[in-house]
């Protein structure tokens, strides 16, 4: 009896690779689960929690800045010559406020967070998954999943969301920059303008978005850290997938949201 | 080192242990007692499940069927809360180490002591830490991390980590595996320094023959899945098992 994955290749049939990607499914439902049934009960590591919340959050501040800035001026770049045609060039503002902070900022910053949070979370884990650290933190009567997972996947859930809020804001300065430069607004009213189109709902829709993404990386990187097969191989692979299936899901996640955020919105 | 000890009391007790992974049978049926206070060798070729084993008593694998019983626990009953518990009075050794590589050898130490007895001050982690760095000779590699150490020194942190828990029981796998003649002589002593300093009962995994005949009491040679001999060095090598003797000669031949 296994208590990892096997990770049994060779011909496989079409049953055989339904039956294997349905207990994939059902191996990794079972992490999540566990993460809410151990996230709320005693011992908390909150010094784990701070150091992890430091390495997703403040860490990842460069990077989200530099995205951040890019996607609010090359947005801006790019819209201007279509609405000029309309010489409807004030309107700059409020669009990029709408299109950065409903959906650019959320989706930008947490597929960027994939590729850097998720594939450090996922390599970490995966080599102390790889060289027993795992397994020695058990032994040593110290809960690894308390210890390792529910500190990443909160630090992700809550750092996330405030490096979204973040990048929103950057991403206005750098369009900010664009319309400075052809029609010499004032950053208050720049801001103003912005504003003035955005409601309660753009804010907390955009909030919960963040949430989910957060989660989703988290969670993610950390479930491909802990199934991570041996050998030196597994830790790139783990890292490598934690990747790939943190943006996939964070894509899928986007279309129910949307849909669902509309749904509400035209209520 | 032959002398046989022996009380009435196992503290290791093990009965009909199976385990298999997938089609392959790794333990097909092991049994074995291990007395208070005794080193118990494991002798066996590379992948015929002396890691298994341990992993097993330490519950960190579950067995197909047999029972093993440790400090007079059933290890493969026992929730989450009270294999937790045995743990604490467990201490193993990893083939690898294991040692988080994220912490310095200070932190390594004190990680266990720390996330399970709370509110320890300061000066008496730092003497816990000292105390069993000391027992492993690494006073001076305190502050180094896991990757500046060569693999003796790391082998004994792993030791002094479990130590630190103050153990009844040791599991070691493969302590000497890997290491030149000389470290290995320094961890045999070690081992033999742990037994009579803080009185464990241990089991240890090896291929190493120097190693099984200067640490152990007894030894027992896995086979197949099964234990085929049990007893004192020259009771096991006693040249009458033909498999045996291809064991011994090969690793003195080396
Ligand atoms: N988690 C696992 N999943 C599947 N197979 C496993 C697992 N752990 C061990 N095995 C298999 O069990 C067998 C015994 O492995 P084990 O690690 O116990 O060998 P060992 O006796 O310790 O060898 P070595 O001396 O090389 O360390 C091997 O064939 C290994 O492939
Ligand atoms: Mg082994």
């Amino acid at each position: 009896m296994s208590v990892g994955g096997s990770g049994q290749k060779g011909s496989l049939s079409l049953a055989d690779r339904f039956g294997e990607l349905g207990a994939g499914v059902y191996d990794a439902w079972m992490f999540v689960l566990r993460f809410f049934r151990e996230a709320f009960v005693p011992p908390w590591h909150f010094k784990e929690l701070l150091r992890q919340c430091y390495m997703v959050g403040y860490m990842s501040l460069p990077l989200i800045s530099l995205t951040g800035f890019v996607t609010g001026i090359v947005f801006t770049k790019q819209s201007r010559p279509s609405l000029e045609s309309f010489g409807a060039t004030s309107w700059l503002p409020s669009l990029i406020a709408i299109a950065v902070i409903r959906a650019l900022a959320p989706l930008v910053t947490a597929l960027i967070c994939a590729g850097k949070v998720g594939s450090n979370i996922g390599a970490e884990l995966g080599s102390m998954k790889v060289s027993e650290q795992i397994e020695a933190m058990e032994v040593s009567a110290i809960n690894p999943f308390k210890y390792l997972v529910v500190t990443r996947t909160l630090a992700c859930t809550l750092m996330i969301p405030v490096l979204v809020m973040y990048s929103a804001f950057v991403g206005l300065i750098g369009s900010y920059f664009n319309v400075h430069a052809n029609e010499a607004t004032s950053l208050i009213s720049y801001f103003q303008d912005a504003f003035s189109t955005i409601t309660f709902l753009d804010l907390w829709s955009s909030a919960a978005k963040s949430f989910v993404y957060g989660f989703t990386v988290g969670i993610v990187g950390c479930y491909k850290g802990f199934r991570a097969s041996k050998g030196t191989q597994g830790v790139g692979l783990a890292a490598n997938s934690a990747v790939v299936t943190g943006m996939f899901l964070v894509f899928m996640e986007e279309i129910v949201l949307v849909q669902m955020i509309n749904w509400i919105r035209f209520y | 080192m032959q002398n046989q000890i022996h009380s009435d009391l196992p503290m290791i007790s093990i009965r009909g242990l199976c385990i298999s992974f997938g089609s392959l049978q790794v333990l097909n049926g092991i049994d074995l007692d291990v007395w208070k206070g005794e080193n118990m060798i494991v002798l066996g070729r590379s992948g015929s499940g002396k890691s298994v084993l341990i992993k097993l008593l330490a519950g960190l694998l579950k067995p197909d069927s047999g029972s093993m019983e440790m400090l007079g626990k059933k290890v493969e009953t026992l929730d989450s809360k009270s294999l937790d518990a045995l743990r604490l009075r467990l201490g193993f050794s990893f083939q690898s180490s294991a040692l988080y590589d994220s912490m310095d050898v200070g932190g390594n130490l004190e990680f266990p002591l720390t996330m399970n007895i709370k509110n320890l001050s300061r000066k008496e982690i730092d003497l816990a830490v000292d105390e069993v760095l000391e027992a492993v000779g690494l006073q001076d590699k305190k502050h180094q991390m896991p990757a500046e150490l060569s693999g003796g020194q790391r082998k004994r942190v792993g030791v002094a980590r479990t130590l630190i828990m103050k153990p009844e029981i040791m599991l070691y796998d493969e302590p000497t595996g890997g290491l030149d003649p000389i470290t290995s002589n320094e961890i045999n002593e070690l081992i033999l320094e742990v037994q009579e300093r803080y009185k464990t009962t241990s089991i240890i995994i090896t291929h190493d023959l120097t190693c099984a005949r200067n640490t152990g009491n007894r030894i027992a040679m896995l086979l197949d899945g099964k234990f085929v001999r049990i007893g004192t060095f020259d009771e096991v090598f006693d040249g009458s098992d033909e498999r045996i003797n291809g064991f011994y000669a090969y690793n003195f031949i080396q």
